[in-house]
Formats: structure tokens, sequence, C-alpha cells
């Protein structure tokens, strides 16, 4: 008798703990998508590809990965690196020397006199800030350019310019 | 009317017994400053959206009439507050804490101050419908005239959709120097009630408090006398406390009340209206005499000002004509405040007009400010904690805005620091406490926003490559049946047919 019910507890504590490890293990899973989230979230959101990647979530799941440092975003500066630095608990260093200075914050206006509606930048930004089509003018949002610059190099007039924003603590007010 | 006993009132947390310095300024007498040359009007003298002008250049004005018009729900209009001729719309420096530029019109004046003919007082205002008097009080660009200049309308209206049960007249002007409000009220008292019976009418309320400081014992006087004419069952006079800031908006509401107004939100939430005395004689004013507003009460005082006093101001005057009526400067004058000492702005120059913001100009001398000691580490006395009208605790607010922990500055009551200044009069470290405030609720303003940008952004383009993979899909499983179901002929024609074709996309 004492061994069935020796038996029995045994096999319900291992129930338990198997059921307690799958549900450690999910939520564990779910912990390292959050890391991915998390560092995503300190990032510019550009969408600049500077840092290689091809966008900021690529570039934060790569940090996530430990497989590049966290000094690669130009256009979040110093600011960003530290914000990755607190969440990741690692030092703070300088940004990346082979990349690029950080810019001035700006949005991309096309000319819309030189434009010949060639549609090479909109498949170029990767916002779909742009609006246009073939032989028709092309135009950007303005407020939904990241300022980017990735439409700059497929235009074949380079009718498109950067030009610095305002000063945000004016927008925001 | 009647008048409550003081002790019924509800305790403010906090504040400060302040030196008044309103002596100087305080006479009793308003003089009305002349008309000047040139009135400078900017559409943007109140909270919310920029006015549209509505005149152009070489136009000919006259006193009272629009020349821009509210843009929105949340603005209001702008008149005309002499005759003359429209000379220019250009954008020029206005007053005010972000020292912006703003359209402004610039009226040259011909001194004959003609009315506009189409202005006619409201005809039985107390019998009037809610929304005939509402309509008659946004047209006349009337706002809050307290400092914030809030639009008065969208002030009653977001009152009546939130169903307010009082209405209080803020008669309270707790900031030292400032007396414009009580010269008003000593003035103008039959005009103030008659001002509050409209807005009871026009908000079908039946309960309002007028809340006078108790340093201002010829206001009182002067309320309790004109109630003979135009007294209110439903009209309260209620003395407050010397102790500032029990004039600030939700401090008022506490004090008369008990309710507290929830952290962002407006007095409205908790069923109260709060509005100055000038804006209930403004709105007597527009109801008598049809005029919109087109004047305030400005007090012109402080050491570097020869004849310190309460001035009827037309609006868009240039400040430097109002302190030329007011005697000129001294050789004191050092700096110009407009506003009050806590919690007025400097100004660069006394060109600037005076709007319908501005209830007091301070010319200070050296007095005002003896020493302008270095700051000093924070010993953590308590002290601004103490004292902090909302209960905040500057110090921690300091130590999150200066240290990087901007996102926890939420938490601890960024947005509900009134910014009265008070801690910095207390801290014995001299800590510029309320600007670090200013500055940290800009910062986490401007955050905010940029955290907002970059959400879009991110959303757009994970949006972005979610359709680029179906579409990669689409084109991955379409080649796949093609290599699997055609046969080989097919391809070759295809291929054929592909490269006979002309380069490129579609050009």
């Amino acid at each position: 008798m004492d061994i069935v019910s020796a038996i029995a507890v045994l096999a319900g504590i291992a129930l338990v703990a198997g059921l307690a490890l799958t549900l450690a293990a999910r939520t564990l899973k779910r912990d390292a998508d959050d890391v991915v989230e998390r560092i995503n979230a300190e990032l510019p959101q550009t969408q600049c590809a500077q840092c290689s990647f091809p966008g900021c979530r690529p570039y934060a799941e790569a940090i996530a990965q430990g497989e590049v440092g966290i000094n690669r975003c130009p256009p979040g500066g110093d600011a960003t690196i530290a914000a990755l630095a607190r969440l990741l608990d690692r030092d703070i260093i300088a940004l990346d020397a082979s990349l690029p200075p950080p810019a001035p914050p700006g949005v991309a206006i096309i000319d819309e006199e030189r434009c010949i509606g060639c549609a090479r930048c909109l498949p170029a930004c990767p916002v779909d800030a742009i609006v246009g089509a073939h032989q028709f003018m092309h135009t950007v949002v303005e407020d939904l350019c990241t300022g980017c610059e990735l439409c700059i190099a497929p235009c074949p007039v380079d009718c498109i310019e950067m030009v610095a924003t305002d000063d945000d603590s004016e927008r925001a007010a | 009317m009647t008048s409550a006993p003081t002790e019924n009132l509800h305790r403010l947390p906090g504040g400060l017994r302040l030196p008044g310095f309103k002596a100087q300024s305080a006479t009793g007498e308003i003089r009305d400053v002349p008309i000047p040359k040139t009135l400078v009007l900017p559409v943007r003298q109140h909270a919310g959206s920029a006015a549209q002008p509505i005149v152009s250049v070489g136009d000919r004005v006259m006193r009272g009439q629009p020349i821009a018009r509210a843009e929105g729900d949340f603005s209001t209009g702008v008149h005309a507050s002499s005759s003359g001729t429209v000379v220019a719309i250009e954008s020029r420096p206005i007053p005010g804490r972000e020292a912006v530029e703003a359209a402004c019109i610039i009226i040259e004046t011909d001194g004959r101050d003609e009315l506009w003919d189409a202005l006619a007082p409201i005809a039985n205002p107390l019998a009037a419908t809610p929304d005939a008097l509402l309509e008659a009080i946004g047209k006349a660009g009337i706002v809050g005239l307290g400092g914030a200049a809030f639009p008065t309308l969208a002030k009653l209206r977001h009152a009546v959709d939130a169903g307010v049960d009082t209405l209080i007249l803020n008669g309270v002007e707790c900031e030292p120097y400032i007396s414009c409000d009580d010269a008003l009220m000593r003035n103008q008292p039959v005009e103030i009630l008659f001002g509050t019976r409209i807005m009871l009418t026009a908000l079908g309320l039946r309960q309002c408090a007028i809340g006078i400081e108790s340093d201002k014992p010829e206001a009182w006087a002067a309320f309790t006398e004109a109630a003979s004419i135009e007294g209110d069952d439903r009209v309260q006079l209620v003395a407050i406390p010397t102790v500032y800031p029990s004039g600030g908006e939700d401090q008022l509401v506490y004090l008369l009340t008990g309710r507290e107004v929830p952290s962002g939100g407006f007095p409205s939430d908790v069923g109260a209206l709060v509005h100055n005395v000038g804006t209930a004689a403004a709105v007597a004013d527009l109801a008598l005499t049809g005029t919109p507003l087109i004047s305030r009460i400005v007090t012109v005082t402080g050491e570097g000002i020869t004849k310190p006093g309460n001035y009827r101001v037309r609006l868009g005057t240039p400040i430097a004509d109002v302190a030329a009526f007011a005697g000129g400067y001294t050789e004191h004058a050092k700096r110009l405040i407009m506003g009050g000492p806590m919690t007025g702005v400097a100004l660069t120059d006394d060109a600037l007009p005076v709007t319908k913001a501005c209830n007091c100009l301070i010319a200070t001398g050296p007095a005002v400010r003896t020493s302008f000691e270095p700051e000093r580490p924070c010993i953590r006395c308590g002290e601004c904690a103490r004292i902090c009208p909302v209960r905040l605790q500057p110090q921690q607010l300091l130590r999150a805005h200066r240290y990087g922990a901007g996102d926890t500055l939420d938490g601890l009551g960024l947005i509900d620091c009134i910014e009265c200044g008070c801690c910095d009069l207390v801290c014995p470290s001299h800590i510029p406490l309320t600007q670090s405030f200013r500055d940290a609720k800009l910062a986490r303003r401007i955050d905010v926003y940029e955290r907002e940008r970059a959400e879009r952004a991110r959303e757009r383009f994970e949006r972005r490559q979610e359709r680029e993979q179906t579409r990669a899909d689409a084109q991955a499983a379409e080649t796949k049946r093609l290599k699997q179901g055609a046969n080989p002929d097919a391809i070759a024609e295809i291929l054929a047919r592909k490269r006979g074709a002309p380069d490129g996309d579609d050009d």
C-alpha cells in the first residue's frame, strides 16, 4: 500500500513540476521576444539601415543575439547608446567610428519641378512615406518621413534633398 | 447675496504667506491709457490655436470690429481696439513664456476712435437663451483675464457638457504686486455681479461663490454695497485667507468645495467652473454695450515705474506707451516682467504689445532680488515638499529630471506642478526648481512626441515588411507552380518573350 501511495505522490510531483517547467519554458521564450521588443523600443525607428541591418527591428534582434554592439545607430546617437546600455546593463561606449556621425533630424523633400515620376524612390522608402505613381509627380509625406535618406540614392535626377526639421520642441508644443 | 463664514473653508496644503507689495499700485483708481499711434494685435493672445486674420492691409477698421476669426473650437477672435488703418500683417515677437513670433495685425490709429456700428447690446441678457449668450460671448473674443487667457466660450461649453454645478469667481489675486482685479472689484462690483448672473443664466446654474482674498477689505466692502443693486440669492461672497497660491484655479476649487481636481483634469471634472472677476466684467460689458474684449486692466508697478497704478489699456498698445503714460521708468528700472514675480515672464523688449493675458507689468529695481546666490547641492531638508500646494516632492522631481530618469517623472506627478514658484523661495540651496520643472515638462513633451513618431514609423515599417513577405511568398509559389506543372516548351516560349522585350521595367 505504501509503495502505491509513494508512486502516486512522486508521479504527482513529476506532473506538477513538468507543467511548471513547460510553463516556465514558454514564458522564458516570450522573455527573449520581450528583450527584442524592449531593445527595439529604444531605437529611433528611422529604418535607415546605417547599422547594416535592414531596419531597426532586425538590428534589435541582432543585439539580442549578442551578434553586434549597441553602438551602431547614428540617428539615435549617444542617447540611444546610453538607453541601450542601461537596458542591457552594459558600458556606455562611443558610436562606431566607421559609421557616419549623427546628422540633425531632417525630412526628405522632393523638388517637384525636377521629379520625372520614375517611381524608383517609392520602394526605397521603408515607411511608405512617399506618395506617387509612374509618370506622376511624387511627394514626401513630411509627417511620416523618418529622414533615413534611403530614397536619395535611387533618384536618377537627384531631385530629393534632406531638409532639417524645425526644432522638435516647437513641433511637440 | 450672502457671505460665508471663513471657518467652513478647506485648508490648502502648503503655500506661503508672501509680502504683498501691492500698496504702491492698489490705489483703487483706474486710469485710461490714451490711444497709441500704433496698435500691434497678435492673432495669438489666448491659449489654443491662433486666430485667422480677416482684414487686409489698407483696410479701414473701427473700434470693436473683428479683425481675426477663431480657428476651431479652442480659439477665439481678435477685435480692433481703436479705429484706424491696417498697415501691415506680419510676424512679430509676442510676449509669453515661449518667446515665439506670431502674425500681428498692425493698425495705424486715426485718433477718432470710431465705433463699429454693428455692435449691439444683448437685449435682456438675463432672460436670453444659453445658446444665444454663449454665441455672443464667443464672438466677442472673451478669454479668461486672470492671465492664462483660456477662451471663455470653450470653457463654458466644456462646463455645460461636463454638468458643472458650481460657478466660482476668482477674486483672489494672490500673487504679489498684482492688483488689477482688486482695482476692478473696487470700481465695478456691479458689473462683475451682473456678468456673474449672465454666466449663471448661460450655464443654468444655481450656485456661485465669489472668492475674495482677506487682504482686500475695500473690494469686500464694494461688493457688499453692490449687493443692494445687483444682489442675487445664488451668489455667495467668501473671504479667502491670504496664502499664495490660493488663487490658482484648482486650489480655489479645493478651498471652496473640498473637491480635488484630478491629475491632468479640469475643475469641470469635479463639477466646478472658475472664472476670473475680470472675465465676468467683460461679459457684463458685452451684454450692456455690445463691446467685445478690446481692453483690459493692467497693473503697472515696481520700483522702476514713476507712477505705479492700475491702467485700462487697449489691447495691442505697446508696453513702452503704457510705461510712458505711467510717468516713465525710474533710474531703478532694470528688468521688465509680465505677470507676477512668482509666475511671470521676463520680457526683453518694451515694444511688445499688451495682450489679453497681460495682467501686470513690473519694472523691477534691483531690490526685488537682492542675491543671485550660486546653487548648492540639495540637502534633503524637505522644505519644498512641505510647502508644495499640490503635494509633490520637488526634490524627487529634480533628481529624476537631472539624473536621467525622465520616465519616472510622470509617476512623480510632474504634470501636476502648477509652477507657482513656492519651492524656489524656500529652497535653502537656491536650486532653480520651478525652472527645472518647466524644462522637464518640455523635455517630456518632446520625448512623448518623438516616441509617438517612432511608434508610427515602426508600425509602418512592419506593415511594409509583412506586405513584401506576402508578395515574395506569392511569387515563390507561382514560380514553383510553373516549374512543376508547365511543359518545357511553354517555359522556353516565355523566356524567349522575355528576352525579346525591351529592357527595364515599364518605361
